[in-house]
């Protein structure tokens, strides 16, 4: 047993599983608020890599303007995504948002395959190039580096949410939207800003995912581990994200490593499958209690 | 006008086809679909069929997600069950064409009832993360056990009906279009009786189902079972009509394009399974008639494939924001206005 | 179904509750409720809001499993029997809420409730020609002449359930529950949210079907004048405990269950306001 290559391989799988946190937490975000499971995520962390793309490369824009240009831009779709097809659809079952963000997953690969088309392409390099060494276990810098910004924003948002009110507004517009309104929380409003930050988290997960791996039309399968992620975790759960982001971070590395590359996703699935049947709220969900 | 279509008898009254000016309809429906190979091109010929297998699975998904309220995005994998039975019978056993479509389609009810059973536990959009999950485990074993091919996947000899070879579209339409019309008067069939109530009982509410004598688990697993049999059945004779099938055959995005299908054409209705599956197979079509027309025509082609993308995309989008309940809900309009005619309400 | 159950007090009791608790992590929904309810007699289950009723009854359609207690039905223990099993032994019921099928028209929601006494399988279904059809003209020449003109829905009955007013709904509830061949008929607020005319309906249904088909009625209700008039015996439940069990009239002069509604005040006004109130009704 090669403890040396299994640290290695667990190092490299805890650090990529910080990115997943990331992702998922943009999913909770959206569930937190408004109870829509966003399958289009993988793709809105694709749109996040390509805007990057756009202003960093193809504009030639400093890193400290591309950045940020690329998450508000970020931003201003996901405003115009709730907007135009997730609002028209409240009071609907949860069947019908949720094939809304299949058709928005379509909709947003197609696009990237018409202006950027299906190549695979690089992003400008921005994080430091030096290996990271942990003992003598050796760890890619981007991913890292990468790991590294992903905690730092989990945190900030852990802590926005345990002192701002605005996190109990968020839990009150997902469980009664009718009595949230009434007493005086802005339920639109509260809807656009969920979405809102949900891309730019998205964005700026797909700018480090991107940056690790390269970016194409395809990438958006990201989002299929992610949602493993939030199932694991639980949907609604903050701290469920940033747990099961590192646990299914630690399987896909391991099962790329000692099974093989194709086993990757199979052995997500199986995860998710074993979880869905022993504990379907995943570990830190909130269970939901039908009543006859 | 319609007016007042009196029945005599509670039979006539739950008939599938109760009025004169219906059956009449039905009747010429009939004759264009004996006539139609006969006056049709190769492309419409193939057109026709790959339309019919379309619908035919379509209306598998429609029992389970239209019907029963159990959403899955595993049809594509069922259909590739059934597709790689075929295949594999016909390859190495050689058995007769109609029992290797039979089956395939209990290969993949196999699989459904697999599926199916978390569905107890699993609820709701758990049980469609499920069923992806479902997908990529199938997809995984398509490519990776040895039997089937691998990723090459597996190449097969025509299909053979009474010493006819059937190599053709024109040939293969009589084989597919009655089966799925046989598929299709079976799902009709089902919604009049306690089987297909339970079915809806289930999506509407399935705890007061339960209370009310209806065994859930029992009926969740029939649905499954039943609608992956149709699955199967489809596959099967798309693997006839294709006579290659590999992993890549039955992506998600098939799965995806299924369920895009029950909703544009109204879910929970067998009208809507039918003109959403013809809608969805036809639309790729049109685009690149539309896209052949336009001048420069031929440096604009690379963008066949993403604008196909978009607007299957837009459709889900459009359909469920502004038609949810689909083209079958337009057409009862439309049926109403003829009805009403020359009253308005 | 047949008027040789309709005389009561004679047989073993129908339903028997013995002892049953009902507990949901801490709270106990239900603590030890018993009561038996006699063939063929009308048997009211009142009591406060959150006392428990709704539990109860759903303990006793097989949605609950309780904690402890048992509950028999026919002489038989069904406390572990699923609920699909209990419906097919004649455990009809009707919801709180309504909870009628809005997929589907009047018609088909009530041939729903014969549910689990109908044959065809699925290859049956498919095929439809033959036991399929025969069991399906059979149903609806039943469900016409005994259920739908006796509760006067002939009007609607290809209406699809979410067109509906409350009052039919609660009809078309009523008639779904009347289908599924009941021994004894669980009927949970028949008449919450109805005007003067509505609840004289359907307490004359309910009469109606004890007299005509020998059901027996098991009832949660809050209208005191309808649980009076037409109740045989009632069962008063608090905080998921039966507080008091008896014939009408007893139960009515109980201070304690005046109290558990109307909390402690002067008991003797208030015994004076529940009869003026029952008198009017």
């Amino acid at each position: 047993m090669d403890w040396a290559y299994l640290f290695e391989i667990s190092l490299t799988g805890i650090a990529s599983g910080g990115l997943y946190a990331l992702a998922a937490l943009a999913f909770v975000m959206v569930y937190k608020a408004t109870r829509v499971v966003n399958i289009a995520i993988g793709e809105m962390l694709m749109i996040g890599a390509y805007l990057f793309f756009t202003f960093a490369s193809m504009l030639a824009l400093p890193l400290w303007l591309a950045i940020p240009a690329a998450v508000l831009g970020a931003g201003l779709l996901g405003a115009v995504i709730e907007r135009t097809m997730i609002r028209p659809l409240l009071g609907e079952p949860p069947i019908s948002v949720f094939m809304v963000t299949v058709g928005l997953a379509s909709v947003l690969v197609g696009l990237v395959e018409v202006i950027w088309t299906a190549d695979q392409r690089r992003l400008p390099e921005f994080m430091p190039n030096q290996a990271i060494m942990i003992g003598d276990a050796f760890l890619a810098p981007k991913v890292f580096w990468g790991a590294v910004i992903a905690v730092v924003f989990i945190a900030a948002v852990l802590l926005v949410f345990r002192f701002w009110r605005g996190g109990v507004a968020l839990r009150a517009t997902a469980s009664d939207q009718a009595a949230a309104y009434s007493m005086g929380i802005n339920v639109p409003r509260v809807f656009s800003l969920a979405w809102v930050v949900s891309a730019m988290l998205a964005a700026l997960s797909g700018i480090i995912v991107g940056s690790i791996g390269g970016i194409s039309s395809s990438m958006g399968v990201f989002g299929l581990s992610v949602l493993v992620v939030v199932i694991v975790g639980g949907l609604d759960s903050v701290l469920g994200a940033l747990v099961g982001g590192l646990c299914i971070g630690l399987v896909e590395a391991l099962a790329g490593a000692y099974l093989g590359g194709e086993y990757k996703l199979l052995a997500t699935f199986i995860v998710l499958v074993a979880i869905l049947m022993v504990r379907p709220y995943g570990l830190f969900g909130t269970h939901e209690i039908e009543r006859l | 006008m319609r007016i007042g279509t009196l029945k005599e008898s509670y039979i006539a009254d739950a008939a599938l086809f109760d009025s004169r000016t219906q059956k009449v309809w039905l009747a010429i429906a009939a004759a264009l679909l004996l006539l139609f190979p006969f006056m049709a091109s190769d492309y419409w010929l193939y057109l026709a069929c790959l339309v019919s297998i379309n619908v035919a699975s379509a209306t598998g998904l429609n029992i389970l997600t239209g019907y029963t309220g159990l959403v899955s995005l595993g049809q594509a994998a069922f259909m590739g069950l059934g597709a790689y039975t075929v295949a594999i019978l016909q390859i190495n056993v050689g058995s007769p064409f109609l029992l290797n479509i039979l089956a395939g389609g209990f290969v993949a009810m196999l699989g459904g009832l697999i599926v199916g059973i978390p569905s107890l536990r699993v609820k709701g959009l758990y049980l469609a993360i499920a069923t992806i999950a479902a997908s990529f485990i199938a997809h995984f074993l398509f490519a990776n056990m040895k039997f089937t091919g691998g990723t090459g996947g597996l190449a097969l000899p025509p299909a053979s009906l009474f010493g006819l070879v059937l190599d053709t579209s024109f040939r293969l339409y009589w084989v597919i279009v009655p089966v799925t019309v046989l598929m299709l008067l079976g799902a009709a069939n089902l919604f009049r009786t306690r089987v297909g109530r339970a079915f809806i009982a289930i999506r509407d509410r399935d705890i007061s189902a339960e209370v009310l004598g209806i065994p859930l688990l029992r009926y969740k697993l029939l649905s499954f079972g039943l609608s992956s049999f149709y699955a199967g059945v489809a596959g099967g004779l798309w693997a006839y009509f294709f006579r290659v099938v590999t992993p890549e055959s039955f992506p998600l995005l098939m799965s995806i394009f299924f369920l895009a299908a029950i909703i544009v054409g109204g879910m929970g209705t067998i009208l809507g399974g039918i003109l959403g599956a013809v809608f969805m197979t036809m639309v790729p079509e049109l685009l690149k008639l539309v896209f052949d027309l336009l001048p420069d025509s031929t440096s604009l082609t690379v963008y066949l494939s993403p604008v196909r993308t978009i607007i299957f995309g837009l459709l889900i989008i459009g359909f469920l924001v502004f038609e949810p309940h689909g083209l079958a809900e337009v057409w009862r309009r439309i049926r109403r206005f003829f009805h009403l005619w020359p009253f308005r309400n | 179904m047949d008027p040789k159950h309709a005389s009561p007090g004679t047989r073993s009791p129908l339903l028997q509750v013995d002892g049953v608790t009902l507990a949901f992590g801490g709270v106990k929904a239900l603590s030890g409720v018993s009561f038996d309810v006699a063939p063929g007699s009308i048997t009211a289950v009142i009591g406060p809001n959150g006392a428990g009723k709704t539990s109860l009854f759903n303990t006793i359609s097989g949605f609950y499993h309780p904690t402890s207690g048992s509950v028999r039905y026919q002489g038989q223990d069904i406390t572990r029997l699923p609920a699909p099993k209990r419906a097919r032994m004649g455990l009809g019921r009707s919801f709180q809420n309504i909870a009628l099928f809005r997929g589907m028209t009047v018609l088909d929601n009530i041939k729903l409730g014969r549910h689990a006494h109908l044959k065809s399988n699925v290859l049956d279904a498919l095929f439809y020609l033959g036991r399929a059809r025969r069991e399906e003209a059979e149903l609806r020449a039943e469900i016409e002449e005994r259920i739908i003109d006796f509760l006067e829905i002939d009007h609607i009955r290809h209406a699809p359930v979410s067109a509906l007013s409350y009052g039919l709904q609660k009809r078309v509830e009523m008639a779904r529950a009347l289908a599924m061949q009941p021994e004894i008929l669980m009927l949970d607020e028949p008449v919450a949210g109805m005007n003067r005319e509505e609840t004289e309906d359907m307490a004359r249904f309910i009469l109606d079907v004890r007299a005509e088909w020998g059901v027996t009625v098991l009832m949660v209700e809050h209208d005191m004048g309808m649980v009076m008039d037409l109740s045989d015996h009632v069962v008063v439940l608090n905080f998921g405990q039966v507080i008091a069990q008896g014939d009408p009239a007893t139960v009515q002069a109980n201070p304690e269950v005046i109290r558990a509604y109307l909390g402690s005040g002067d008991v003797g006004d208030l015994r004076r306001k529940l009869h003026a109130t029952t008198e009017v009704a």
